[in-house]
């Protein structure tokens, strides 16, 4: 991995800028809900939840109330997921330009991680507002919340760069992921808090990155639970590990992605 | 003098039949399972670069000509850095700037101002030089009056030129373009030229690949011939177009075979049996461009001794119209006798003045300067192909609706008339 990679990058940043710009754009430009579908989405989940794991189901969530509990998660995870999905088809929808000029190939998946935030930002707009509803006093800890929206930033694009790679040379990848998504949202702590498991699935549990990263997130948030501090060390290890991995196998089939894409 | 591009030894592979290796990742896992170590069936390959070596210095236009799919577009992808060598070194030298197709980047939904900023960025323009040039871009493609609607609803035309007013004005140190003139009308083919040709005078380098011969000969300061992924001529641009043309013609035979030809007239002592078209090299030729030099050979066959003939010729155009009619007996040329048996002799064309068309010609062999031809008759037994070339030097394709023929010409216009010509040409 020489150094050349990355003075690439950075020279290339404002065609990042673009790229994201022009999916934000086209995101918002003609659909008539436009920013309103970042907040659908985790709202309507956040509601059939409540409905059923937390109110027919009776999950515990900590203490507090449900329809935040989980929504306080659905928030990241809508993000997450989205960005897994189209990130990963990025390399393939794009193939146009993969063929036809040069640019460091992972700025399209960079972009999709980097347009999504804003999508991030309008939910995380309503869940400032539900906070304020549920009369929720944020503490010190509110500070910490931006290092873990880092977090899952990173292993986000860590995945997406993995996922796009792998997705150029074997095409069904992109079936395969709404399949992977779905399973990963019910071995994160989203419906039930972490506190719901046993002692041996809770070990288990370090394994899944995404699950320290928004326990944190929602520890930070919601001051009246206790931070689990070596379950996000170890997300955080993990995460930056699957950086490295993602990273060098993108480099590593970078070469041949305008042959086979 | 710079070296700008350092081709060595550069050879491309593809794979062909996808299909046969997994393209599914559960296919991938099933054979992985089934037999770990066996490798995957050996693909079928196809090289569209073999060895390929050269060398361009700062500053020169290189033309790049060869049939389709003899490798012109992947030795453009290698150096733009869009694929990578299989083998062999490329070294470029400076900011490249590709362009591959015209609108590339273009993004549907958003406006044309968007896309003007979108593309120069895609092509490595910073957003400040964008912006700088945006008048300028805009008054080069005439979109003004769509700057704001989606690109969606643009004609294919406006979407070109948009494209190649953006790419005109980059300013990269070497600029890589693939045929991209070949699509447009008259009037924009003509902006891309002299946006080329403005660029020639700025010092750049440029590599330009094109079918459009009379351009290529306008523009480049040298030509590369690919064929079959390899270089197989390197020289200048006048030299190496001819020896390329001449090839599509060798599908046909070089010499026009006479002697079976039935409708002809004449006693037939002394009868054509061959005519045939030689190049000034000495080599056969089907194919002469407007201008060229080039000897036509006639061969006979005399049953007896024939004595004091004239041969010759009459040329005409397509539509029947007869263009020349000439002779051993128009040169005041006297044979005294012609021996039997085969034999031939020449007629060397200084210049061929005439436009690019296809003309016919009639052959015969007469007895002195006789009105009838008494040996031999032919009429309309073999054609020359006269192609376009750059007859006065302006890039200008003419082909026969500018006439039947032409000369060297100059125009002189005074001075008064010329000022303000080249603030007229910015304005278009």
């Amino acid at each position: 991995m020489n150094s050349e990679w990355f003075v690439e990058f950075w020279r290339y940043r404002e065609l990042l800028y673009f790229l994201a710009w022009r999916d934000v754009k086209v995101r918002y430009k003609q659909a008539a809900l436009g920013a309103s579908w970042a907040v659908i989405q985790p709202l309507l989940t956040m509601v059939i939840f409540t409905l059923f794991f937390g109110g027919l189901a009776r999950v515990p969530s900590d203490g507090i109330p449900y329809p935040l509990f989980s929504f306080c998660a659905l928030v990241p995870w809508t993000y997450f997921s989205t960005i897994l999905g189209h990130a990963g088809n990025s390399l393939v929808s794009n193939a146009q330009l993969i063929t036809k000029v040069y640019f460091p190939r992972v700025l399209l998946p960079a972009a999709t991680v980097l347009s999504g935030l804003v999508d991030f930002l309008v939910g995380g707009v309503f869940l400032a507002l539900m906070m304020i509803y549920y009369h929720v006093r944020p503490g010190w800890s509110l500070l910490l919340a931006p290092l873990f929206v880092v977090g899952m930033v990173v292993l986000a694009f860590s995945a997406s760069m993995f996922l796009a790679a792998l997705n150029v040379r074997y095409r069904d990848v992109k079936y395969a992921l709404p399949f992977l998504v779905q399973i990963w949202l019910f071995v994160t702590p989203i419906i039930y808090p972490i506190t719901f498991l046993t002692p041996k699935m809770r070990r288990l549990m370090v394994f899944n990155p995404m699950a320290g990263l928004l326990e944190g997130f929602r520890s930070s948030l919601l001051a009246t639970r206790r931070m689990d501090w070596r379950l996000a060390g170890i997300s955080a290890a993990l995460t930056l590990i699957l950086l490295v991995i993602g990273a060098l196998y993108f480099r590593k089939t970078e070469k041949t992605f305008a042959d086979i894409v | 003098m710079s070296e700008a591009i350092a081709v060595e030894k550069l050879s491309k592979r593809f794979i062909l039949g996808a299909l046969q290796r997994d393209t599914m990742l559960r296919e991938r896992l099933i054979s992985l399972l089934r037999a770990p170590f066996r490798p995957q069936p050996a693909p079928n390959v196809l090289w569209a670069l073999s060895d390929v070596s050269f060398r361009v210095d700062a500053g020169e236009v290189v033309g790049i000509i060869g049939r389709n799919g003899a490798g012109k577009s992947t030795l453009l992808k290698v150096l733009s850095k869009i694929t990578y060598p299989t083998s062999g070194k490329v070294h470029v030298d400076g900011r490249v700037a590709s362009l591959l197709e015209v609108g590339t980047g273009f993004h549907e939904e958003l406006t044309g101002r968007e896309n003007i900023y979108l593309n120069g960025s895609i092509l490595g323009m910073k957003h400040e030089d964008v912006a700088a040039k945006l008048d300028s871009i805009v008054n080069f493609a005439g979109v003004a009056q769509f700057l704001d609607t989606p690109i969606k609803r643009y004609s294919t035309g406006m979407r070109l030129r948009l494209g190649f007013a953006v790419a005109a004005h980059l300013d990269p140190d070497v600029l890589v373009v693939d045929e991209v003139l070949a699509v447009g009308d008259a009037g924009f083919q003509r902006k891309c030229l002299n946006a080329m040709e403005g660029l020639r005078t700025g010092g750049r380098t440029v590599l330009f690949v094109s079918h459009n011969m009379a351009a290529v000969e306008n523009l480049c300061t040298r030509c590369l011939w690919i064929d079959s992924g390899q270089v197989r001529m390197d020289g200048s641009p006048r030299e190496v177009i001819e020896a390329y043309m001449n090839t599509f013609a060798n599908a046909r035979e070089t010499m026009a075979d006479l002697r079976s030809v039935k409708n002809r007239r004449g006693s037939g002592e002394i009868r054509y049996t061959g005519m045939e078209y030689i190049s000034s090299a000495g080599e056969p030729i089907n194919v002469v461009r407007s201008g060229d030099a080039f000897t036509i050979r006639f061969h006979y066959h005399a049953e007896k001794p024939i004595v004091f003939p004239s041969f010759g010729l009459r040329l005409y155009t397509e539509m029947g119209a007869l263009v020349t009619d000439t002779s051993t007996w128009h040169h005041a040329i006297e044979i005294p006798v012609v021996p039997p048996g085969d034999g031939y002799l020449d007629l060397q064309v200084d210049f061929l003045n005439l436009l690019p068309a296809r003309y016919y010609f009639s052959l015969w062999i007469t007895e002195g300067g006789a009105a009838t031809p008494v040996y031999d008759n032919v009429e309309h037994c073999a054609q020359l192909d006269v192609e376009l070339s750059n007859i006065y030097s302006s890039g200008r394709l003419l082909d026969s609706r500018s006439g039947i023929v032409y000369f060297p010409q100059r125009w002189q216009i005074p001075e008064p008339l010329l000022v303000g010509a080249a603030d007229k040409e910015e304005a278009k």
